[in-house]
């Protein structure tokens, strides 16, 4: 399949990146492309100027701080996953990073291009979300609860380029998804993080965007156990009924890898 | 127009293509490289997989001009002439395919998996190979091989 035509650059830094958008008609920025390409392969899609902001060395980095772990937006799925750093200070991260998509998509997909996304079904939007992560960008910077507002849509204005996100450190976190047997998107992922003082539920892949599972933190602060949900039940009323799930069927899956994500918190 | 430079299979080629043109078919249609295959083309199967510095990667979801400067191999530069590589052997030993199509990409991404895993177990096989399919469902016998190959090399 043929995309539309389109121009490519690919700019040394944010500065040149930044003149090209706004000299483009209609420009995009590209970073690892796993969503964007097959989005214009089928025309969904159709930018004038595409403008490659994958190989600026200074958005692909990984950097424990103190009290926070920082991820440049152009890091790969599969460089999160190996991390030393990211698997010492929050294991579940490295492990969500893990179960995206396939080895290949991980070796070219970014962690700023997945959020910049936000498909609904995706599995990093959870582990912001869940992590209370600040995501900072060329303007500015956004907390996870403001980032996220709908289906495919964010905070992002034209021109705004995510540049890293920024993860307070969990007390223990844990990720477990249902992966729609032929996408392997989440169907649905649940992301636990206990902060001590509160506990975090992200969920994705259940409604049109990632969302806080506030009656399962609520039970789930009452006392931090898989058997603390037992007597949860999901309100089905807000979320995605589709060929492979009905809303029902995906509330029952967010409470049980809800428990699941739980239970990953120990090993 | 885009100008690019790459290393593909060890030759530097440079070229004049249009921006739009998709790595899977710059080394098809543009290299008459036609190892590398186009199976579902929405990412999903895997035929495709190429390495790119090293890694494994989905040709038809990337664009040429991304891989300006980079470094190619295809199932064609494996091995030297004549040769084959440890993958491809156990494949051929273990009779790890039925109609062929997905092969080249089962094999590229073999060989990528084998490098992060030197020793995988079934499971690891398994859950490595989610990107490729084989729809004549040859999965136990390219499982076999992958796992031979690992012992070979």
């Amino acid at each position: 399949m043929y995309t539309a035509q389109f121009r490519y650059f690919r700019p040394a830094d944010l500065g040149e990146a930044e003149a090209l958008f706004r000299a483009g008609s209609d420009a995009r920025f590209l970073a690892g492309g796993q969503s964007l390409i097959p989005a214009m392969k089928q025309r969904l899609a159709s930018p004038s100027e595409l403008i490659d902001i994958s190989r600026i060395a200074a958005l692909s980095f990984i950097r424990r701080e103190r009290e926070r772990l920082v991820i440049g937006a152009a890091t790969k799925h599969a460089n999160v996953a190996a991390s030393g750093d990211v698997q010492a200070s929050i294991p579940a991260l490295a492990a969500l990073a893990g179960m995206i998509g396939d080895p290949a998509v991980r070796h070219r997909g970014t962690i700023g291009g997945s959020i910049a996304n936000n498909d609904p079904a995706a599995d990093y939007p959870a582990g912001v979300l869940a992590l209370d992560a600040t995501i900072a960008t060329n303007m500015r910077k956004i907390p996870a609860e403001n980032f996220f507002t709908g289906m495919f849509a964010t905070a992002l204005e034209p021109g705004e380029i995510v540049t890293e996100v920024a993860f307070p450190l969990p007390r223990r976190a844990g990720y477990a998804k249902f992966p729609n047997p032929a996408s392997r998107y989440a169907m649905p992922g649940v992301f636990v993080a206990d902060f001590g003082h509160a506990v975090r539920v992200g969920v994705t892949g259940a409604a049109a965007c990632v969302y806080r599972a506030t009656e399962l933190e609520t039970a789930l602060a009452h006392r931090f156990a898989a058997g603390a949900l037992d007597g949860s039940a999901v309100d089905p009323a807000e979320l995605a009924s589709d060929l492979f799930a009905s809303a029902e069927y995906r509330a029952h899956l967010v409470k049980i890898m809800a428990q699941r994500a739980v239970r990953a918190c120990d090993g | 127009m885009a100008a690019i430079s790459l290393t593909v299979n060890g030759k530097p080629i440079r070229a004049e293509v249009e921006d739009r043109t998709l790595l899977v078919h710059f080394l098809r249609e543009h290299l008459h490289l036609t190892g590398t295959h186009v199976g579902c083309d929405t990412s999903q199967c895997g035929a495709c997989v190429v390495h790119v510095n090293g890694r494994a990667m989905k040709s038809c979801t990337m664009f040429v001009a991304q891989a300006d400067g980079e470094e190619i191999v295809t199932v064609e530069g494996l091995s030297g002439e004549g040769k084959l590589h440890p993958v491809q052997a156990a494949f051929q030993e273990h009779h790890a395919l039925q109609c062929g199509f997905c092969t080249p990409g089962m094999i590229m991404t073999a060989v990528d998996m084998l490098k992060r895993h030197p020793h995988p177990d079934e499971e690891t096989i398994r859950r490595e190979l989610e990107g490729n399919f084989c729809r004549c469902t040859g999965y136990l016998n390219i499982i076999k091989a992958i796992g031979a190959a690992s012992r070979a090399i």
